[in-house]
């Protein structure tokens, strides 16, 4: 793994060079390293596929179905709630009304679909269109051609969520007419940062699947068949051995706390689950923590006001770690297997 | 011959093993390709010549012994290797939503050429393969024999020292098989690219290759130019002369037995070919004579001291159908020639 991030590194170093020295490049045009080469490549047939058209008109109707949802509940609301006008701009992402999910949610529910689309065929595509075999015979690190792919889709994945979040960011703005603080802003921008990182965890997995699975199709299902196990069974695995794990005498505190801090950790197992609390945490700043329990001692004369931008990032940081962790170690088991596979035409 | 096996071999490869599992697909191969010239490597299906070629480019690790290729070992040092040594895959695909020109220019940057530099040598090579009007087509409408000759160009656009091609001229009709090896023959003709092609089409294989490595199950059986193998496969005649003469008589006989080295003189029986009827209409016969020795012009002044019209001298050689056919067949490991 070392050896393409030092790869990296000469790479980044070459293009710092070329800024400082622009005469020297003029001088002699340097040819690109092929991992760019190949990064290039990546996002162009990324942009140019009818699959990316697809996902992006998915993706933007779920965003202005989402703000119509925000929209509506924000006219209804104004009324009942009145007055707090506090987050008022964020709000527009959480709110939902008579049913209709909210930007968050359909977020949560889309961005693994990106994820798996964007990667489910990247590998074995090329095997079975036989292109594998020549880029590699091609004076390319293997690992490199991974990477590459690896990182287009990751920068797809951050211009797509960006440019969305943007977008109804601005239409929202349009729409209600109340601007967001800096602190807002900020807050937008984080989430928008993790949810990038969440796409790139299904990108990853869906990646993974594509170095194991010969068949385009076969590695799509798989990828789906997690997503789905995450987004409705694990939960249900989760109640059930909460179940069995609480205590039978209802005054014995300590073991009830136990079995439910178990609980947590493991439906925090879940990226999904990381992710919603994350999200959550970062767009609803009146979420003050997210243990299941709070003790009267610590409820005991806490302010009654919203988290600061800092505490709430602060709250959400192991979130944050754990979602880049699970990305590595998807990342690391598809670098595994795909450095022992050989490579032959079409098979 | 002597002269090029004088230079140091361009891919030396030493007690080569590679085994999946139980099977083994190579078993112990030593073999020297030399500078500029054309080998082919043959044998049948699944004889291992895919994995051999794999591992002269390091993309497969051997289990023993090694490889070495321009100089350098390919299993420790690929990306050398990779940058001198073009491969073609058996059945190449190309990315078939972007054009040729495209696809050329990819390879080539992979290369680290510059990109308006590889923009003209791609164009030049299209040219060259004969899909200049193709280029900015789309390559998944190409035919078979078009993705073929787009695999060569792509082959070529990193100027490599050796080619190495994987069942070039399967799947592609009888004209576009002999303009690809034309092409190949040109190349190492005229620009002294060493070529190594592995094939399971004899007749193809005949017609380009200076020598020849016979593949079976892991093992090379046979290497050398095509004389020697037909020599070495017929253990008495090492060569054999075909005459057409008319008339033909009993004396003409015993002066063409009577010529030095000549072992055996055999009446060619009329074929089922029309033209070989029509001259044995004529009165034209066709000896076949075998000799140790060439004798080829003994044999012309002697039908011709007897008093007989010569129409035609022919030196029969084996075909490789033949000698493909008495290895495979005979099945038993023959000596190493090579």
């Amino acid at each position: 793994m070392s050896a393409w991030v030092n790869k990296w590194r000469g790479a980044l170093g070459k293009t710092w060079r070329r800024t400082d020295a622009p005469s020297a490049a003029v001088r002699e045009p340097r040819a690109a390293s092929p991992f760019w080469v190949m990064v290039q490549k990546e996002f162009g047939d990324h942009i140019r596929s009818w699959r990316f058209v697809i996902l992006l008109g998915i993706v933007t109707l779920a965003c202005i179905g989402s703000l119509y949802t925000a929209v509506t509940a924000l006219k209804d609301g104004a009324q009942t709630i009145g007055g707090d006008a506090n987050f008022l701009f964020l709000s527009m992402f959480t709110v939902s009304s008579s049913g209709l999910p909210n930007f968050l949610t359909f977020l949560s529910f889309l961005a693994p679909l990106i994820g798996i689309a964007i990667g489910f065929d990247a590998v074995n595509s090329e095997r079975s269109k036989g292109t594998l075999s020549r880029v590699m015979s091609q004076p390319v690190h293997r690992d490199d051609f991974l990477v590459a792919k690896f990182v287009a889709g990751l920068l797809l994945i951050a211009v797509v969520v960006f440019s969305l979040g943007f977008l109804v960011m601005g239409t929202g703005l349009y729409t209600i007419g109340y601007p967001p603080t800096p602190e807002e802003f900020g807050r937008m921008i984080v989430m928008l940062l993790i949810t990038t990182v969440y796409v790139g965890l299904w990108l990853n997995l869906s990646l993974l699947f594509s170095v194991r699975f010969k068949q385009a199709a076969t590695s799509a299902l798989s990828g789906i068949a997690v997503w789905i196990f995450f987004l409705v069974f694990y939960g249900m695995i989760v109640n059930l051995i909460g179940n069995a794990l609480m205590p039978g005498d209802p005054s014995d505190v300590q073991g009830y706390m136990d079995a439910q801090n178990l609980l947590t950790l493991l439906s925090r197992i879940s990226p999904a689950q990381l992710f919603q609390e994350a999200a959550s945490t970062l767009l609803l700043p009146d979420v003050r923590t997210l243990n299941p329990f709070v003790t009267q001692e610590q409820a005991y004369l806490a302010i009654s006001s919203p988290l600061s931008f800092g505490q709430s990032t602060l709250l959400v940081w192991p979130h944050i770690v754990a979602l880049i962790a699970e990305t590595s170690l998807s990342f690391a088991a598809t670098y595994l297997l795909f450095m022992r596979q050989e490579i032959r035409s079409r098979s | 011959m002597t002269t090029i096996e004088a230079a140091e071999p361009v891919i030396q490869l030493k007690n080569l093993s590679k085994t999946y599992g139980e099977f083994t697909a190579v078993e112990r191969l030593n073999l020297n390709i030399y500078p500029g010239e054309i080998f082919g490597l043959l044998g049948p299906n699944g004889a291992g010549k895919t994995t051999t070629i794999l591992m002269m480019l390091g993309l497969t690790e051997p289990v023993s012994g090694e490889a070495i290729v321009c100089g350098v070992d390919a299993t420790r040092n690929p990306m050398q290797v990779k940058r001198k040594v073009g491969y073609m895959p058996d059945d190449v695909g190309f990315y078939e939503d972007r054009s040729a020109l495209d696809n050329l220019v990819y390879t080539a940057r992979l290369n680290r050429i510059p990109e308006p530099e590889a923009k003209s040598r791609a164009m030049a090579l299209l040219e060259r393969v004969g899909l200049a009007e193709a280029a900015h087509k789309r390559t998944g409408t190409f035919s078979r024999g078009m993705r073929q000759r787009l695999g060569l160009a792509d082959v070529l656009i990193k100027n490599p020292r050796v080619i190495i091609l994987d069942e070039p001229t399967l799947g592609i009709d009888p004209e576009g098989v002999r303009e690809l090896l034309a092409l190949i023959r040109d190349l190492s003709r005229n620009e002294g690219l060493t070529v190594l092609l592995s094939s399971h089409h004899l007749h193809q294989v005949q017609q380009i290759c200076d020598r020849v490595g016979l593949f079976v199950q892991g093992k090379l059986i046979a290497s050398g130019d095509i004389d020697t193998l037909s020599r070495q496969l017929d253990g008495g005649p090492s060569y054999r002369i075909e005459l057409d003469v008319s008339p033909w008589s009993e004396p003409l006989l015993t002066a063409l037995r009577g010529v030095e080295g000549v072992t055996d003189v055999q009446l060619k029986a009329g074929d089922e070919h029309a033209e070989a009827s029509l001259q044995s209409a004529a009165g034209i016969a066709t000896v076949v004579v075998s000799g140790t020795s060439d004798v080829t012009a003994e044999l012309a002044k002697a039908a011709i001291a007897s008093g007989a019209s010569l129409f035609g001298v022919r030196p029969l050689r084996y075909g490789l159908d033949d000698i493909y056919h008495r290895y495979f067949e005979g099945g038993e490991t023959r000596e190493r020639l090579g």
